[in-house]
């Protein structure tokens, strides 16, 4: 009897540290887990998270959005909202873009928010519903430390920072994208989402519906109670809209001059040499956003480096912190690199001396070869534009 | 699980080895293909260079990232598979048929230190989890 005891106590500590050493060691989960992993999803890390890197080849991934519809899982990325009496007049101050331009329900606007040394925080996407409640969806790797400095920041104000909980969100991208999410909703979504202008929002009850994305395509983002995201994506599966994994939505994203946080901007560089100078509204000069007065100092001063494209013009793949060189001298460096499938070729963004121009060259494994410096985007509409610097 | 022909030689570092006379044949796994991902970029050793057991002696870039390939053996390059500049996807589609370069053996008894198919199975599959 005693060694039956031993063995079930051994068995339940076993089995106790078991589950918490996995605890310990897997990311967190989203609600389509395992329906990524029957795809055949390579899993990866992403911030804490368990996310599908590809399910099979991820060039063809990227040109399946490009050419026709593909879903991705962005249930990491964090809902938060705003609601009550001083969310307009806190938001204001927040970011650095300006929510007054909001002013119609279901509007977005693209925003950093700043730390008050102008650097940034985070990028994110701000939804007007009404007066009484503004929608942000933040990035997945920075959820602790946004929700620590923006409930910081709200303590002088009358508000409430609400996460939603048990909701998942999915992006339904290319050109194809908005007819099949139409064909999988019934009516009034459906004649609701057909009408949506670009960069708005609406919600259905609990569904919420913005025609955004991070690809350049067409699409729609829709943020969903968790328990009812299984069937849309199989649903949208049902219509040909293939499963798309974060390696793909990297080059798909790159290719679109759009930026990721943590490679091409973070808490060591503002807006102004991130290229999101355009996203800082300056106007009204009484609107004292955080970050405001280091931004307008760094601005009187003239910033040394911007955020370029690069193309490579020989052998080789442009990869993040590669060195840029311009006319022999340290130029700066690549923040993020990769292949554009859509190109046939490796681009990159680089922030570089704000005096480049023509081409540069890329030191790759010890060898310096050139590429030719590009305006953002690399890819409008499915089509390269190459806008010479 | 990933193909692992029988009659191949392999590297824990995920080379694959044909070997005919004195002449060695050298690829990447299907296995590495499949961790690598689509390849993008190959770059090959130049004809004639002689490299050690274990040097790097080329670079496969996939989508993900730009990995070594290792030379299996001691001896000196021979012949590489240009027509991979043009089409590095075929690694992906048929890596034991897309070879990278050809050597010349220097010292046979490396052979006997490689993985047979048993073997790299194992390591390969150690390296899934």
């Amino acid at each position: 009897m005693l060694i039956f005891k031993a063995f079930f106590a051994t068995l339940f500590y076993w089995l106790l540290f078991k589950s918490i050493s996995e605890f310990k060691f897997m990311g967190q989960q989203t609600p389509l887990y395992e329906k990524h992993v029957v795809m055949g999803a390579k899993m990866v890390d992403f911030g804490g998270w368990d996310m599908p890197l590809r399910y099979g080849s991820q060039i063809e991934e990227h040109h399946q959005v490009r050419n026709d519809a593909g879903m991705f899982d962005v249930s990491h990325m964090s809902v938060v909202d705003f609601t009550g009496a001083d969310t307009r007049a806190f938001l204001r101050r927040l970011f650095a873009n300006n929510v007054d331009r909001l002013t119609t329900s279901g509007k977005a606007l693209y925003t950093c928010m700043l730390k008050p040394d102008g650097t940034i925080l985070d990028d994110l996407i701000v939804y007007y519903m009404d007066e009484n409640w503004f929608r942000v969806v933040f990035n997945a790797s920075t959820h602790d430390k946004d929700l620590a400095w923006v409930k910081e920041q709200a303590q002088p104000f009358n508000l409430e920072i609400i996460e939603p909980p048990n909701v998942a969100m999915i992006a339904v991208q290319g050109p194809t994208a908005r007819a099949k999410v139409g064909a999988v909703f019934d009516e009034p979504i459906r004649s609701g989402i057909a009408d949506l202008a670009p960069f708005t929002a609406a919600h259905f009850g609990d569904l919420f519906i913005s025609r955004t994305g991070y690809t350049g395509e067409d699409g729609f983002e829709i943020i969903l109670p968790a328990n009812q995201v299984n069937d849309i994506w199989r649903s949208l599966y049902g219509e040909g809209v293939q499963p798309i994994g974060l390696g793909a939505r990297d080059s798909l994203r790159l290719e679109a001059g759009m930026n990721l946080y943590g490679s091409d901007m973070d808490e060591t560089t503002s807006p102004l040499e991130s290229g999101l100078g355009w996203t800082v509204a300056w106007e009204p000069q009484e609107r004292d956003f955080i970050g405001r007065t280091a931004l307008e100092r760094i601005r009187s001063e003239g910033v040394t480096h911007k955020l370029v494209g690069l193309i490579l013009e020989g052998k080789g793949v442009l990869r993040n912190h590669q060195k840029v060189i311009v006319k022999g001298q340290d130029g700066g460096e690549i923040t993020s690199g990769g292949f554009s499938p859509t190109l046939g070729k490796s681009i990159a963004f680089a922030r570089v001396t704000k005096e480049i121009s023509g081409t540069c060259k890329v030191e790759i494994r010890g060898q310096q070869i050139v590429a030719t410096v590009v305006k953002l985007p690399f890819v409008r509409n499915g089509k390269s534009v190459q806008l010479k610097i | 699980m990933s193909n692992v022909p029988a009659e191949l030689k392999y590297t824990k570092s995920h080379e694959w080895v044909s070997v005919d006379g004195d002449i060695a044949t050298v690829g990447i796994t299907d296995h590495a293909q499949d961790l690598l991902g689509d390849m993008v970029f190959i770059e090959l050793p130049e004809v004639s260079t002689s490299f050690e057991k274990g040097d790097d002696c080329a670079v496969v870039e996939s989508v993900k990232a730009a990995s070594d390939v290792y030379s299996p053996l001691s001896g000196e390059v021979l012949e590489v598979n240009d027509t991979l500049a043009e089409t590095p996807e075929a690694v992906n589609s048929d890596p034991y048929g897309s070879w990278l370069f050809k050597l010349k053996i220097s010292d046979a008894s490396q052979l006997d230190e490689m993985l047979d198919a048993a073997s790299y199975s194992g390591v390969a599959a150690d390296d899934s989890h």
